[in-house]
């Protein structure tokens, strides 16, 4: 990318980088901000992030674990561009070789003459320039990356000054809310606009087909209102199946089935599972995850403006450019006609309900051109409105030698789709309201992705060196509810089944956990941290299941089988009396390479880890005819702060090989580790989430 | 029907002509300009909007801004400011106590609660005096250690 769109030298002595990923609590901007400023030999307190922008920023999604890997080499490579470029400029203009030149804070000295960055190129763009002419540094020479730098955007959250899209206060802005259909399907069957348009401070009020929201000057007027259109609004009903059939539902389904190599789903016939002849001992077993939630803190949210036929959104999407692209679709617009600026949410881990909320606004501000309106969802939209993590279900079965060695592995993986982010589609959009218009436009029909570690497939493919194995993947078009990305993808059903089956075999084959999956593994870097997990834990070496009652499990991954490499390891107490499963404390390693942040990694790793343990001991939605049930943090429960593990991270860092992202690198190996620690302490086998007390009971009185 | 209603609000009275059932977290956030408490659930159960109400740390989410009376009412931006950060609000940085941030202010609020009553607060006292708070980002061991932090600044 050219040196003019990412980075920007201002006339005062500041340098502005134009950053299109975004800041969801991860702490991108301060880790990029942190390369850039290493590259061009600037102080860290010089460094401004401008935010994306779909006028101003490139064109970026923040998804996958990716932006540390793909926005960071960007923003390494522009600023060494930049720095070689003013380092000529510099000999240039004082009359002196580049090699008698120095850099100190953006300071360019021959040891009597010097001139700044700011001097030669405050304001002023670079044009196109040679592509990689810089020569990025020698990791040995980093100063500012491999720090534990604070965070840029904490202060300002802390102090608690505006920070969210939430906090926005636009001039004559009005206040939105939306009124839902009961279920997915339901359309509006009458509804009567007289006793919420005679309340205090309405503006509008909106009917679109089966979209219903309401715009009032004042935010409490706007819940009034809303609250009267929800009563008078009567519905056709169209109800949904109950979670209680979700696995048999699933497994049900005509699927489309794909053999996974490589991690690569490939077309063609899938073979059946044959155990080899060397077989001794062939084991099965079946894995469960339900749909979970994001379950953002903060309900969606986002402000737009409709002026002159165009349209303007704050939003706090992961895509700026993806969104404004689905807008233009959903609303007939050019995609000229829309802006999209980012503006910071709650933590999203995925693809929640902010994109929708956009369109939610955008709906009903055109309602009044030129007045900004904010609209938030409540609590309910967001609990039963955002697109889940889908359920899934895996099959395992494998095969163990005369030596205890696996000589057969088979994983049958079976979801509905993990790919529901906006984008432009024609006739079609993922943007939730589209459908509800009375010229609707329909979800388009999800397709399984072929890509490699995908969302379903997403490391089904174990890093292990098996002698055979067959990787299956089930693709089940037609899920009941909405679903799309959420942290880890299929990676977490995925890993927390060959992770907890691994453990079930090293029983078969009466090994330790640790020194079985070790003499799988060939990796050295995937060996380390897993030794390291378990020196961090203490770990008892032996066979598992003699814990009496309180017990060590491991869980290991490479996100995707090419980005952080992570285990760990839980201790944890089992009751047996109340079946309820006490978290002790998590050692967690990792490596993600070359370390930009050690602390903002950490904190990856950590909060990866405790969100996990959420959904593996607490977290099911659920839902039935009348539609999804869960609809607060009652009824949708999460791990709280008296149930939390202290944790402790060890990182391994690899200084010169490439970073590797970590944000999703923990979620899978977490439910393994859990459910493994249960059986060494309890000698239960835990495989369907979440881990309630009743399921551990259950599982107790069937020994 | 709207109502003047007095309110005290980080040592400043205000008189505001406005609908006496509207939640006193919207009149801080919309009226006021306090952005700090934010809406989380309008149901009491996730702490982010949690302000001081004559020192207790109460959620303003499902109060009426009619039922606060003459009581003083304290948000983070009453604690410290961003020049003047109070010893919790270090802490919180210090530690790196957030990944989000969202959660970040109810739970400061709640920690000035519990020191006031509690300064030397143990692991397990911190987690009962925050238990209704959710982070869903995990960070609660960190904001554990921030608040451990400020309990000593302050104790010295």
């Amino acid at each position: 990318m050219s040196i003019d769109s990412l980075i920007r030298f201002d006339t005062d002595g500041q340098v502005i980088l134009k950053v299109a990923h975004v800041e969801i609590g991860q702490g991108i901007l301060t880790a990029i901000a942190q390369i850039a400023a290493e590259e061009l030999d600037v102080d860290f307190a010089r460094i401004r992030v401008e935010r994306a922008d779909t006028e101003r920023t490139p064109i970026a999604s923040t998804t996958g674990s990716n932006s540390i890997q793909t926005a960071g080499s960007a923003f390494r490579q522009a600023a060494a561009d930049a720095r070689h470029l003013l380092l000529a400029k510099a000999a240039a203009a004082l009359e002196v070789p580049v090699e008698n030149l120095a850099i100190t804070d953006g300071t360019i000295s021959d040891g009597n003459n010097h001139t700044t960055y700011w001097a030669l190129q405050g304001g002023q763009l670079f044009g196109e320039t040679e592509p990689n002419i810089g020569q990025p540094k020698s990791p040995t020479d980093y100063t500012l990356v491999g720090q534990s730098l604070p965070r840029l955007d904490l202060p300002a959250k802390i102090a608690g000054t505006p920070s969210f899209v939430h906090d926005l206060e636009l001039p004559d802005m009005v206040h939105g809310r939306v009124i839902r259909p009961p279920t997915y399907a339901a359309t509006l069957a009458t509804f009567d606009e007289g006793p919420a348009a005679d309340l205090p401070g309405v503006l509008a009020i909106i009917c679109d087909g089966s979209f219903i929201g309401v715009l009032a000057e004042r935010e409490e007027q706007a819940e009034k209102a809303a609250a009267a259109l929800r009563q008078s609004a009567r519905w056709h009903p169209a109800p949904l199946p109950s979670s209680d059939t979700l696995y048999t539902d699933l497994l049900a389904k005509p699927s489309q089935d794909f053999l996974v190599v490589d991690g690569v789903p490939q077309d063609g016939p899938v073979p059946p599972i044959k155990a080899p002849p060397s077989a001794v001992q062939t084991l099965d077993a079946t894995y469960y995850r339900p749909y979970h939630m994001h379950a953002a803190l903060g309900p969606a949210a986002a402000a737009a403006l409709w002026q002159d036929d165009h349209l303007k959104v704050w939003s706090h999407t992961q895509g700026a450019y993806p969104l404004r692209g689905s807008l233009a679709s959903a609303l007939g617009l050019a995609d000229e006609q829309v802006r999209v600026l980012h503006c910071e949410g709650p933590g999203c881990y995925g693809h929640n309900g902010a994109d929708d909320v956009a369109l939610d606004a955008a709906l009903l501000a055109h309602a009044l051109p030129g007045r900004p309106v904010l609209l938030k969802w409540s609590r309910a939209d967001e609990h039963a409105w955002e697109a889940y993590g889908s359920a899934m279900v895996v099959k395992t079965q494998a095969s163990l030698d005369v030596v205890g060695q696996i000589c057969d592995w088979n994983h049958d993986v079976w979801s509905y789709t993990h790919s529901g982010r906006p984008r432009p589609i024609d006739g079609a959009s993922n943007l939730l309201a589209a459908r509800y218009l009375a010229d609707p436009l329909p979800p388009p029909t999800p397709s399984p992705g072929k890509g490699s570690h995908g969302g379903i497939h997403r490391n089904a493919d174990p890093l292990y060196a098996f002698a055979r194995r067959r990787v299956v993947k089930h693709f089940v078009p037609n899920s009941p509810l909405r679903t799309s990305a959420l942290r880890g993808l299929g990676a977490f059903a995925n890993v927390f089944a060959i992770e907890s089956f691994m453990d079930e075999l090293a029983y078969a084959a009466a090994a330790d956990p640790v020194e079985f999956r070790l003499r799988h593994l060939e990796d050295p870097r995937a060996r380390a941290v897993i030794e390291a997990a378990a020196t961090e834990a203490n770990w008892r070496s032996g066979v598992r299941g003699n814990g009496r009652g309180r017990g060590q499990g491991l869980g290991f991954a490479q996100y995707k089988n090419a980005k952080c490499y992570v285990a760990v390891v839980f201790t944890v107490a089992v009751d047996t009396a109340s079946g309820q499963i006490h978290l002790e404390n998590a050692a967690i390693a990792g490596d993600a390479g070359q370390i930009v942040n050690p602390d903002g990694l950490a904190n990856q790793l950590e909060g990866g880890v405790l969100q996990a343990a959420s959904w593996t001991l607490k977290e099911q939605v659920q839902y039935g005819p009348d539609g999804i049930t869960s609809r607060d943090w009652e009824t949708y429960s999460v791990l709280h702060f008296a149930e939390i593990p202290p944790v402790l991270v060890k990182l391994l860092d690899q200084p010169g090989s490439p970073s590797l992202g970590s944000g999703e690198a923990a979620q899978g190996p977490t439910p393994a580790a859990i459910a493994n620690a249960v059986f060494d302490a309890a000698g239960v086998r835990l495989r369907q989430m979440p881990f309630t007390p009743e399921r551990v009971g259950a599982a107790l009185r069937e020994l | 029907m709207t109502k003047v209603i007095k309110l005290r609000v980080n040592g400043e009275t205000h008189r505001l002509d406005t609908d006496p059932d509207a939640p006193l977290l919207q009149i801080l956030r919309n009226d006021l300009g306090l952005k700090a408490a934010k809406f989380g659930c309008g149901l009491e159960q996730c702490g982010a909007c949690k302000v001081l109400i004559d020192g207790q740390a109460v959620p303003s989410c499902a109060t009426p801004v009619s039922a606060v009376g003459d009581a003083e009412i304290t948000t983070l931006e009453g604690l410290g400011t961003p020049a003047d950060l109070h010893p919790l609000q270090r802490a919180f940085i210090a530690e790196q106590a957030a990944q989000c941030g969202y959660c970040s202010a109810g739970l400061i609020i709640a920690a000035k609660a519990l020191l006031d009553d509690n300064p030397h607060p143990t692991r397990r006292d911190i987690c009962r005096a925050l238990d209704v708070h959710i982070c869903r980002c995990g960070t609660h061991n960190r904001i554990i250690c921030a608040i451990q932090r400020a309990a000593q600044e302050i104790a010295l």
